[in-house]
């Protein structure tokens, strides 16, 4: 009963970053894919990827939060849909056990080195 | 779930996956939409480290853009768009119904019928409409402006 109820919560979890993920990632694309067509927060002109536009994105405190947050989100529903896959063959209580834990490892990892980037970032130098 | 639980084998398996049979076109669509999450998660793992070059600086970052530009990547950018749209739009599809959205309150069976498939069909065809459009906006970007 108890695994039952924190599976219905880590599930709604899963839809909410489903949302938040449809949201951010959404922005992201618009500003990575219709560079072209829209342009927006890419200030040096140009394809959205050239270094001047990247660092400026990586520099601002609205971006680096919002890729802190989209990390955590994408990773979440990510791997918890990995897991629903996984689950579905029918598998033994602990090898469940074990997937979900090693998920939650693969993707705390994960977060971590995308964190340390979005900081690590903030002290290289713009020009180049 | 109770440890006495009896669990039941996945008699078919990976199969049971991937075959639709004669299930109707949501059947096919679930498919496609686990194919493309499973995909772009891929994607995104490799992402994370790809991306974090940017904290080398512009001597290493500047070349491996130069790489991104091969017909290779290009295309394989566009697999991302694409799949980032069907998987995107077709979950907030999934999201609705789940939510109980589009199925309809229980009534009793007067003919004609109605059906929760007369909302579902033309919220799938909606949401299809709006992932295409997606996919022709960023496509035509990456492959006709170069970006
Ligand atoms: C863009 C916004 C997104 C929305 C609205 C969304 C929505 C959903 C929904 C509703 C499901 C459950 C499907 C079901 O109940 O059968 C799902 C499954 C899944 N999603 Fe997403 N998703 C999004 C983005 C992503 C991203 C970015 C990834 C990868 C990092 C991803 C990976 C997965 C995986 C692996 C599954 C499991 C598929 C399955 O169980 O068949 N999704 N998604
Ligand atoms: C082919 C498509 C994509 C391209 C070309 C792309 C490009 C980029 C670039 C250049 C950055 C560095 C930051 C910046 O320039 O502002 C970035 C960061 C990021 N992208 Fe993407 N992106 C793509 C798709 C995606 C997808 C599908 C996801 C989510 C599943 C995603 C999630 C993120 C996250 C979370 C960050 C911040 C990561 C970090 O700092 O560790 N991107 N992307």
């Amino acid at each position: 009963m108890r695994d039952m109820k924190s599976e219905v919560g880590y599930w709604t979890f899963f839809i909410i970053a489903g949302i938040v993920v449809f949201v951010l990632l959404f922005f992201h694309m618009m500003i990575i894919h219709m560079d072209g067509l829209l342009g927006i927060f890419n200030p040096a002109g140009g394809s959205a990827l050239d270094w001047k536009n990247v660092i400026y994105r990586s520099h601002s405190a609205f971006f680096t939060t919002i890729y802190i947050i989209l990390l955590a989100a994408a990773l979440y529903h990510g791997f918890y849909g990995l897991r629903t896959i996984l689950f579905e063959l029918g598998l033994k209580k602990r090898t469940q056990s074990f997937i979900t834990i090693a998920v939650w490892i693969i993707g705390i990892t994960l977060f971590s080195v995308g964190v340390f980037a979005n900081i690590a970032v903030q002290t290289v130098k713009a020009a180049g | 779930m109770s440890n006495n639980e009896k669990m039941y084998d996945n008699r078919l398996g990976i199969i049971g996956w991937l075959g639709g049979g004669r299930w109707g076109i949501e059947r096919y669509l679930y498919i496609i939409h686990r194919l493309a999450g499973v995909g772009v998660l891929i994607f995104f793992i490799l992402h994370i480290f790809e991306g974090n070059l940017r904290i080398f600086g512009p001597e290493i970052w500047n070349p491996v853009m130069k790489v991104m530009e091969h017909p290779v990547f290009k295309v394989g950018e566009l697999f991302i768009i694409i799949g980032f749209a069907f998987h995107a739009l077709n979950g907030i599809r999934l999201i609705l119904i789940e939510l109980g959205w589009a199925v309809g309150k229980a009534e009793e069976p007067v003919y004609p019928y109605k059906s929760s498939l007369n909302t579902q069909r033309p919220l799938m065809v909606i949401m299809f409409l709006l992932a295409t459009l997606l996919i022709l906006a960023g496509g035509f970007d990456l492959m006709f402006l170069g970006h």
